[in-house]
């Protein structure tokens, strides 16, 4: 460990840094391989082919269908000349900023309400979780009535208070909005987590914070979010990844229109390789994702040694 | 007076579960609703959300127009061997990530993270010619097997969180009373681990019995396909049959939702309580 370990995982360093030096650590070290090693011959034999293989396509011309051929950095250098690939980074960027905070906190807040002890509990989890069970290609087709700028569900309610309430998918200014609300309906599976990470925070901790006079604010800024910090950088690393490689709403229902404004990257990145054929270039959009988001993961975790706790 | 507020604590917590709760309920309602609905009706705006007569045959014919008891089995079967390969394995890496030390284990874990950073729509294909290699396609096996080797970043990542979060002082006393590291993981790890392994487990199931694009990409007989699959069949054989196709989601999904509720006795609090006392 002469160099610097990634900070989350320094407190784990200390747990394991017990006497008996050498040869201790050569047993820790075969039994750790031990454990890995679903993981590690999974990689050789599933994973690691096909990662290649689209990083070695990303250097070359292929259509499917006839011989694929060598083109060098070419497909990289169109990258930077490629006014729509820039506006699909845009529009991204956008939606993730939006989603990934309203993602975070209305997941938190919703499993803190289903962690308190009160009758039926069982049944108020699973109605919570149900916008996850159904969020298939089933209820896309409910959202498109939803969102319908006329007859739609949620601008009847709104004309109520306003004279001209947005057109949303049908709006380039409102129709990327529309998506975040949409997903954040589906925020069962990282509520879910939240709630089990809420499960683990011992009862003692809040019964010595109430004796010491806490008020309910302070116990969930001082023992609720620290103890759940790990939780909440798991999710919020889970956010980054998934929200950046948003596709299936822009698939399904707006089909990256209205005037592009829901015209994602990988929706982008799809359309070049299954629509035009041009799979080196969409292999090559596919790399520069992800060194985008490889950074900003190793950021994240960088900065997770000020803010996450364990044990 | 502090038993008032607490009443009218709860009263507010049972206000919000309610309210949420109808928001929450909404597109199931609707599927429901859908699904009870006479075919003629479905495509009229103006249609009750719940049909005056409900049209319980709907849900005969959506499950007798496909092979139901065969898709059935193979979901079943697939849904299951996923839930056991991940869990497991899973959890074994997870622990090693999480409690053991070894040279370039950071390295290690930013890689694993790393693959869920590449967009599946460039490795789709190729991943469908690896798998022709041992001749896996038309099986169950490209659905099943990598399940077996690493549960997938998702879960490893999701496991190394809860598994850091134990105390180690429970560690260290079975480690002086003579537990090897697969006796730790056994049988300190794992049994304060209930919560996350149950969300891994109902994440596993649910995912896999969801799954629609692995199914479509790998199998092809009728022998081999899967419930989601044979939901996206109403699209298909007489335009698109929305309230048949309602009424075999909801079919499909009751399981799913009974299964979840029953998962509940899992999530108890206290778990990691009741082993660090004082």
């Amino acid at each position: 460990m002469s160099t610097n370990p990634a900070p989350d995982l320094v407190i784990a360093d200390a747990v394991v840094n017990a006497p008996g030096p050498r040869r201790r650590q050569r047993t820790q070290t075969l039994e750790a391989m031990l454990f890995l090693s679903p993981w590690i011959i999974g990689f050789i034999l599933f994973t690691a082919g096909p990662i290649i293989a689209s990083l070695v396509l990303s250097f070359m011309k292929w259509d499917v269908i006839s011989p694929a051929k060598w083109v060098g950095l070419a497909n990289y250098k169109q990258l930077f000349n490629d006014p729509l690939l820039l506006k699909a980074l845009a529009n991204t960027v956008y939606y993730a900023a939006l989603s990934i905070p309203l993602h975070i906190i209305v997941a938190l807040g919703l499993a803190l309400l289903l962690n308190q002890k009160v009758k039926a509990m069982p049944i108020f989890r699973t109605i919570f979780y149900l916008p996850s069970l159904t969020s298939g290609v089933a209820t896309f087709l409910l959202w498109g009535n939803i969102f319908e700028p006329q007859a739609g569900l949620l601008n009847r309610f709104l004309r109520n208070f306003m004279e001209n309430p947005p057109g949303w998918l049908m709006d380039p200014a409102w129709s990327k909005v529309a998506l975040v609300i949409m997903g954040t309906w589906a925020v069962g599976s990282t509520m879910l987590i939240f709630l089990a990470g809420l499960q683990g925070i011992p009862g003692q901790l809040y019964e010595a914070a109430s004796i010491d006079g806490a008020r309910p604010w302070s116990q969930f800024r001082n023992v609720t979010l620290p103890m759940l910090s790990p939780t909440i950088f798991f999710n919020v690393i889970i956010a980054t990844i998934g929200c950046l490689q948003v596709f299936a709403q822009a698939f399904v229902l707006t089909r990256g229109g209205p005037s592009n404004s829901t015209m994602f990257y990988v929706y982008y990145l799809f359309n070049r390789a299954f629509v035009y054929f041009d799979m080196g270039y969409a292999s090559a959009m596919a790399w520069l994702l992800f060194a985008i988001v490889l950074v900003l993961t190793v950021i994240q975790m960088r900065m997770a040694k000020r803010w996450v706790h364990y044990g | 007076m502090v038993e008032h507020t607490k009443r009218i604590n709860k009263i507010t917590v049972y206000i919000l579960l309610i309210g949420f709760s109808i928001l929450f309920a909404f597109p199931f309602l609707w599927m429901v609703g859908t699904s009870l609905t006479p075919g003629e009706l479905v495509l009229d705006r103006n249609r009750p959300f719940i049909p005056m007569q409900p049209a319980w045959s709907n849900y005969n014919e959506a499950l007798t127009v496909l092979p139901f008891a065969t898709f059935l089995k193979n979901t079943l079967i697939i849904s299951i061997m996923c839930v056991i390969g991940q869990t497991v394995s899973a959890s074994l890496v997870a622990f090693a990530f999480a409690r053991l030390k070894f040279p370039g284990r950071d390295a290690l874990f930013v890689m694993v993270l790393a693959t869920m950073m590449l967009p599946g729509q460039v490795t789709m294909i190729p991943t469908f010619i690896m798998f022709t290699i041992p001749g896996w396609i038309d099986s169950l096996k490209p659905l099943i097997v990598p399940a077996f080797f690493g549960g997938g970043a998702f879960f490893i990542f999701l496991l190394r969180q809860f598994f850091l979060t134990i105390p180690t002082e429970l560690e260290d006393a079975a480690r002086i009373d003579g537990c090897g590291s697969f006796g730790i993981y056994r049988h300190v790890i794992l049994p304060l681990s209930k919560p996350a392994l149950t969300a891994v487990a109902l994440f596993s199931f649910m995912g896999h019995w969801n799954d629609f694009l692995g199914p479509l990409i790998y199998t092809q007989s009728e022998e081999n396909k899967t419930l989601a699959l044979g939901l996206s069949a109403f699209k298909g054989l007489h335009g698109t049959e929305y309230h048949l196709m309602m009424a075999a989601s909801v079919a499909v999904l009751l399981p799913v939702i009974i299964l979840f509720f029953f998962s509940q006795k899992y999530f108890v609090e206290g778990v990691v309580t009741s082993g660090v006392k004082g």
